[in-house]
């Protein structure tokens, strides 16, 4: 019995770790930024500057709402796995492992057995990127409308991407970049840089350009219905009636199907070009080259 | 003389965002083409229609790429770059010799 009441209290502690961050952030929001400000496209607000010495650390909207986000994913994953057993008996279980197998399917297939243990990895980005665009539809700003955050990712991917060719030998690295032929070299090293630019430019701009086109949507309809409707009486002719209902029919698509297609985007492009940047035979050739040592050392 | 100086800019960041927005056209054809040969694919094979489609959607989400960037290019001359053009102006003009 009682031992049933403590799962039940971490339960709920777990929830609320889920749910707390983002009403924080909702309250940040509306303390900071007056309602009656009506429609605005502005950048994501900056709380404050600490500063740096090479330049001021700007801590703005779109950083509080990720950590929100980090912290709320943290508490979903203990959540989900809070009383695992050998034999399944909770949903919440099923749910997990259904999350992990479909993810293990997916990086195997797509970058090769060599990867398996990139499999948390890309549930994180996936899960970070689904989560941070969701979050406007509780009205925060999406950290992934903002192009800082999405560079930051896309530079982790980067880095990753080449420390795996570099795997492949330094010197294998360096004659990449003059293939097919010499001439290709500055080419070749403009198209390594725009990979995580491309990576990051296409998720933000994907989010960005939903959030601008929604506000300016329900813009428009606040003006039809002052116009259409402006001449009821008192404050009946106040109320956009025509911003009610249609606005989320966009959002439908722009926050929910595009969130969540450009998150699938971004994890995929890191699976590949990670792999790409490892193949195979390069694989193949280091396990047979430390099979060696291990022989002569034996 | 500046208040058709600031014209001019807001004018041509407007014809400005309005071309960099004919970026649009080259994923639309592109992503036409794969939505038609997927068509085709799936009416062939009716069996792989899952791995066809997500195929599809993955590269018409790639395709996009290059609109995307248009439509950047587009907000971007649209909500950031007249403040800050008319701001180069009035400092260039203020720095002006009398």
């Amino acid at each position: 019995m009682n031992k049933k009441l403590r799962a039940k209290v971490i339960d709920i502690l777990l929830l609320a770790m889920i749910i707390l961050p983002f009403v924080a952030c909702m309250v940040l929001r509306i303390l900071t930024r007056g309602a009656s400000e009506g429609i605005s496209i502005t950048g994501a607000q900056v709380y404050f500057t600490v500063p740096m010495p090479l330049m001021d650390l700007i801590i703005s909207e779109s950083q509080v709402v990720s950590c929100a986000v980090m912290i709320a994913l943290l508490g979903l994953c203990l959540f989900l796995t809070h009383g695992i057993a050998v034999i399944p008996n909770s949903k919440r279980q099923l749910a997990a492992e259904w999350i992990v197998e479909k993810v293990k399917g997916l990086v195997d297939n797509n970058m090769g057995d060599r990867f398996h243990v990139f499999a948390p990895f890309v549930t994180a980005i996936m899960g970070l990127s689904v989560f941070s665009s969701l979050s406007s539809l509780l009205g925060l700003y999406p950290p992934t409308s903002d192009v800082n955050i999405l560079l930051g990712w896309a530079i982790l991917v980067f880095i990753l991407i080449t420390y795996y060719k570099l795997k492949g030998g330094l010197w294998n690295y360096v004659k990449g970049f003059f293939q097919p032929i010499p001439f290709f070299a500055p080419l070749n090293v403009i198209g390594e840089i725009a990979t995580p630019i491309s990576m990051s430019f296409r998720h933000y701009g994907n989010v960005l350009s939903g959030a601008v086109i929604s506000t300016l949507i329900a813009a428009a309809l606040q003006g039809l219905s002052r116009m259409l409707l402006g001449w009821l009486p008192g404050i009946l002719g106040e109320i956009p009636f025509l911003r009610i209902g249609i606005p989320a029919i966009l959002s439908m698509y722009f926050d929910v199907f595009s969130g969540c297609l450009q998150a699938f985007i971004f994890a995929m492009l890191t699976m590949l070009n990670i792999s790409n940047g490892f193949p195979e035979e390069d694989y193949e050739r280091r396990m047979a080259k430390r099979r060696e040592k291990a022989l002569h050392r034996a | 003389m500046i208040e058709l100086a600031i014209g001019i800019i807001l004018g041509c960041c407007a014809l400005g965002a309005g071309i960099a927005l004919i970026a649009g056209i080259g994923p639309g054809i592109g992503e036409g083409n794969a939505v038609a040969k997927a068509c085709e694919a799936i009416g062939r094979q009716p069996e792989s229609k899952g791995a066809v489609t997500s195929t599809m959607i993955m590269g018409c989400a790639v395709a996009e790429t290059t609109g995307i960037y248009g439509l950047v290019v587009g907000i971007l001359l649209i909500f950031v770059a007249p403040n800050s053009f008319v701001n180069i102006l009035l400092n260039a003009v203020s720095n002006l010799p009398k």
